[in-house]
């Protein structure tokens, strides 16, 4: 072996790329910026919110191969628990967004605990059916409000001086928790960690073999996933102020499934063009006379025959073959 | 039959302790018994090849011995602990490692950072999720270095699905040896080479059980007859006899069963 062989760097054939990457990230952050100027802030901030929820999802599903179907306890969870610890406790917006989280943790360790040495399909169900008992705990529990859920959430001070209660500062809130987000999946993704999750997602059996206790592995990802969507039920509860049954409901969790489908998975960009497209979908189809979950079901088969990938996945394959040529 | 010059003659009389030990190993599927009453002992610095036709249960002694399928009866020991019930990752870090015989690499990876990836946890860099990427590069050295010892330097940025069947072998004992494990177990680790690659194959298994014991299963006798010290004949799940090469190719009863036809 030659010096000369050693010094290549072995950061693999992207490294051209990396300016070009950087102006796409500049001006991405520049339109998040100036978006709320031009759209309705509430809007995109119901989008990023989804967004960052997708991002959760498919950090387990494009990253991990595990397929959950009862995310939505984990969105939800921490939107009850930041309602509450505003209106009960009486938390800051940092600390009630933080005590979210750490509820989204809980629930996601027993939830992942439970599921974790299952495959596929079966872990599938039986993500679906803890959450749907958390479900029914929500509806029952004193706290959450049943049917009303938590209502008339204060957004309050953030640091003790930043007013939430001006749509302007509540929306640099909401997009740096959502640049947050974003960077810690992009981090544990490209993590010595990530790259111990992608083996394992293309050959569990020989990173058994390797030594490698898999099911720790996936359980740690399930909770860093339940975290991140936890992130994003929070400062859902911030935005609108409440936290009802809606964002537990198996439907919640099917919705984020469908986003990151239509995105594409594995590609870090994927759900959140999915969760636009099916905001915007949701938006635009609430004041007219369509049926709702019709429209959003029928662009994802269309998306799901025509886009294998997703729209996100197709357009990088696209760039790939471009590049081959 | 020529009988090569075994490469250490004085092992091959005075047997050193054996590493990895199976009593009465038994596997049922169902109500067929493919694996019946297995003794078996693998020694340091030795190669014993696992030999015997299609469907004898030579994977499945080898699943059996990793922990992959749990045993219907007997025991298993590595270095004289217990190993009858422990989980198949826990094993391998003992220094148990297999390859498999259907070749097992990471497709989408490239082939150093399927090396890679079997250095990062003996070195503690399994679990930051918070560096960078970047943070493996201290791995690459004795990556390439693996990477050397079977050939496949050059292809290192290329992905594994990318190679041909018998250069993902290749490739899967470079990322075996990456855990430098005391019992290597190797599933078929020849088929699918070329001639050349196997002679370039087999002298680096031999190599590399100067200091560990392999077992491997090889229906290539040639190669078994230059380099295995130990042979151990299967059929029909259980074990037909035990010895070197000369005597058991020239028992009558394996020559029957087995080796009646085979240019030994
Ligand atoms: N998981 C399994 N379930 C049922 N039968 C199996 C299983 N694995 C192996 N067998 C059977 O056990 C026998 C031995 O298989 P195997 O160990 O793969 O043989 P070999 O490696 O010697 O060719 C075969 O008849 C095979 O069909
Ligand atoms: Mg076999």
């Amino acid at each position: 072996m030659t010096e000369t062989s050693l010094s290549q760097p072995f950061v693999g054939p992207a490294a051209g790329r990396a300016p070009l990457r950087l102006l796409a990230v500049c001006i991405g952050f520049a339109a998040l910026v100036a978006a709320p100027m031009f759209f309705y802030p509430i809007f995109v901030m119901k989008i990023l919110c989804f967004a960052l929820f997708a991002s959760a999802f498919n950090l387990l599903l494009g990253y991990t191969g595990l397929l959950s179907f009862g995310h939505a306890a984990f969105f939800g969870g921490a939107a009850y628990v930041t309602a509450h610890a505003v209106k009960v406790w009486g938390f800051p917006p940092e600390l009630a967004v933080l005590a979210g989280v750490l509820g989204a943790i809980v629930i996601g360790a027993v939830i992942g605990f439970l599921a974790i040495r299952r495959q596929g399909i079966y872990f599938a169900m039986i993500t679906l059916a803890l959450s749907q008992m958390f479900y029914f705990f929500c509806l029952q529990a004193p706290f959450t409000g049943g049917e009303d859920g938590i209502q008339g959430v204060q957004r309050g001070k953030l640091l003790g001086f930043i007013d939430l209660g001006q749509t302007m500062n509540m929306y640099y809130f909401v997009l740096g928790i959502f640049l947050l987000g974003i960077f810690a999946i992009w981090r544990i993704v490209n993590s010595p960690f990530g790259a111990i999750l992608k083996s394992i997602r293309e050959n569990e059996t020989r990173a058994i073999s390797l030594g490698l206790s898999v099911n720790a592995y996936k359980l740690s990802a399930f909770v860093m996933s339940a975290a991140i969507a936890g992130l994003a039920g929070s400062t859902k509860a911030l935005i609108f102020q409440f936290a009802t049954l809606t964002d537990v409901t198996w439907q919640m969790s099917g919705e984020v499934i469908l986003m990151t489908l239509m995105g594409g998975i594995g590609t870090l960009l994927g759900p959140v063009v999915g969760a636009g497209l099916v905001v915007t979908l949701q938006n635009v189809l609430a004041t007219s006379e369509f049926p709702v979950t019709v429209i959003t079901g029928a662009t994802f088969m269309l998306c799901v025959l025509t886009f294998r990938r997703g729209i996100v996945g197709e357009i990088e394959a696209a760039i790939v073959r471009w590049k081959r040529r | 039959m020529t009988v090569a010059v075994l490469p250490f003659g004085d092992a091959h009389v005075e047997k050193p302790r054996a590493v990895l030990s199976a009593r009465g190993l038994s596997k049922t599927f169902g109500g067929f018994q493919a694996v019946r009453n297995v003794d078996l002992d693998v020694h340091h610095a030795r190669v014993h090849a696992l030999i015997g036709p299609n469907g004898a249960g030579k994977t499945t002694v080898f699943n059996l011995l990793t922990k992959f399928i749990p045993s219907t009866a007997g025991t298993i020991s590595l270095d004289g602990a217990d190993i009858t019930r422990t989980a198949p990752a826990k094993v391998a870090r003992m220094g148990l490692v297999r390859s498999f015989q259907i070749s097992a690499t990471f497709p989408q990876m490239t082939l150093l950072e399927n090396v890679r990836v079997a250095l990062q946890r003996p070195n503690g860099q399994a679990v930051q999720f918070w560096r960078s990427l970047g943070s493996l590069r201290n791995l690459d050295r004795q990556a390439l270095e693996l990477l050397e010892r079977v050939g496949l330097q050059d292809m290192r940025h290329r992905l594994a699905s990318d190679l041909s069947y018998g250069r993902k072998r290749a490739l899967e004992i470079a990322t075996t040896l990456a855990l430098d494990p005391r019992v290597l177990l190797l599933d078929e680790p020849l088929a699918g080479m070329g001639q050349e690659d196997v002679s370039v194959m087999a002298g680096l298994i031999s190599e590399v059980a100067k200091d560990r014991a392999v077992l491997m299963v090889e229906h290539n006798l040639k190669v078994v007859s230059e380099i295995c010290h130990d042979v151990t004949v299967l059929q029909r799940g259980e074990i037909l006899t035990t010895g070197d090469y000369e005597t058991v190719s020239n028992d009558p009863r394996v020559r029957a069963a087995y080796m009646g036809n085979e240019d030994a």
